[in-house]
């Protein structure tokens, strides 16, 4: 994988592009490949969807968010710094990122808790999807691991696109317990997915 | 905003922060291993809450609205040079994390070529961005390579600032420029390797040899 990143990659045919590394894809993308790009969506257009649409309520706004985030992954690749996070990573905080951007501006945080039950997922039909439906079932299974106010906190706050202040005037805890709690919270899901080798899986 | 900006990993990593909180906590980012280290584990795990939103798949236009879009925005972009690729280098976790707090800092636009000088020093493995007063941020390499990054409104007419490097009690002199309204992007002519002190101050036009100024801003460069 190393030469595939340092070496200047030659025209790619799509076959050759959905066996690379997502970090390989967005250098091709960087210098303008645009079916790369293509490749990226097939393979977190559906997660980035599903995520901006959880937390914006809103089919056309969205498609908004993920265009945009998308897009700016376009412009963008030659700033991705593989060496501390893995392409996945960047992709989907840049899609979480766009997605409170919009639903802060328009004004639709959740201020309600979240129901526990997770929507169930549509059928999967292509590899992709199956791969997916694995990895949402593992962090499902983590979320319900952690204790009801830690997954609160970050269902609230990831989720809900509420502010650690916001949140804790919601819930009438002081921000040092929102803060505490989203810390654990997520510190424990790291622990937890790693263990269940999701890391592995996504890496 | 808390006393302890440790604590504002776990809410900056969930985008939980508003925006003069998140821009109070880049900055500390710029200086603090320890919560950019943690900032890495838990980024990743809340990037991972992404995977449990289940929905329905996007509408098929949305990939070609996405593609097409892409698609005139390269034409758009043909004519410049071909763009640096950062994964080629091996970066240092100060520099990933400085050129995040440079892109929280508005340093770079979400269109502008990553050649700038700026872009550059904090491309090294090593890099640091180091606050500079409230004036802004000095970008530093390991080999000493500095540039600033300050908002210094346009000089009195006949008057310039003027950078220095003072290494070893000895101010030297490190370049001028002119500030202007908005963020100037300028280059330390000098080498600042670490324990060196970067400073600026205001000075009559052509600058001095000598400074008798207070610092408007200065910073010690630590390795």
């Amino acid at each position: 994988m190393t030469a595939m990143l340092t070496t200047s990659p030659p025209p790619a045919t799509s076959r050759d592009l959905a066996h690379m590394s997502d970090e390989a894809l967005l250098s091709l993308v960087a210098s303008s490949d645009e079916q790369a790009l293509a490749e990226l969506y097939d393979r977190y257009g559906r997660v980035a969807y599903g995520l901006a649409l959880r937390i914006l309520r809103d089919e056309a706004l969205a498609q908004d968010a993920v265009q945009e985030a998308f897009l700016t992954i376009w412009r963008s690749a030659d700033r991705f710094l593989a060496e501390r996070a893995k392409a996945s990573t960047w992709i989907l905080t840049l899609v979480h990122r766009r997605t409170v951007d919009l639903v802060r501006r328009e004004d639709r945080r959740r201020s309600e808790p979240l129901e526990a039950a997770p929507e169930p997922a549509a059928p999967t039909t292509t590899e992709d999807e199956a791969v997916v439906g694995y990895e949402r079932r593992l962090v499902q299974e983590a979320l319900l691991q952690l204790t009801p106010e830690q997954r609160e906190a970050l269902e609230l706050g990831y989720y809900g696109g509420l502010t650690q202040s916001e949140l804790a005037e919601q819930l009438g805890q002081p921000l040092g317990t929102i803060k505490s709690r989203m810390f654990t919270g997520l510190s424990r899901l790291r622990d937890l997915l790693a263990q269940a080798g999701l890391e592995q899986s996504l890496g | 905003m808390s006393a302890d900006p440790h604590s504002l990993v776990a809410p900056y990593a969930l985008h939980a922060l508003d925006g003069e909180e998140e821009h109070s906590f880049e900055q500390h980012l710029a200086t603090c291993e320890r919560c950019r280290e943690e900032l890495a584990g838990l980024r990743e795990a809340a990037a991972d809450l992404a995977y449990a939103a289940a929905g329905p798949a996007p509408p098929p236009e949305l990939k070609q609205r996405i593609l097409e879009q892409a698609r005139g925005e390269r034409k758009n972009v043909a004519s410049l040079p071909a763009r640096r690729r950062s994964w080629t280098i091996p970066l240092g976790a100060a520099a990933a994390v400085a050129a995040s707090v440079a892109v929280g800092l508005g340093i770079w636009s979400a269109t502008r070529p990553s050649q700038s000088p700026l872009a550059q020093v904090l491309s090294q493995p090593g890099a640091k961005l180091v606050p500079l007063g409230s004036s802004g941020a000095v970008a530093v390499a390991p080999n000493g390579e500095a540039v600033l990054a300050v908002d210094l409104p346009p000089a009195p007419a006949g008057k310039t600032y003027e950078a220095w490097v003072t290494r070893g009690g000895t101010a030297q002199r490190a370049g001028l420029f002119a500030g202007r309204n908005g963020r100037s992007v300028v280059r330390v002519t000098r080498r600042a390797p670490s324990g060196s002190v970067i400073a600026i101050t205001l000075e009559r036009a052509g600058g001095v040899d000598k400074s008798t100024q207070k610092p408007l801003a200065a910073t010690k460069v630590v390795a």
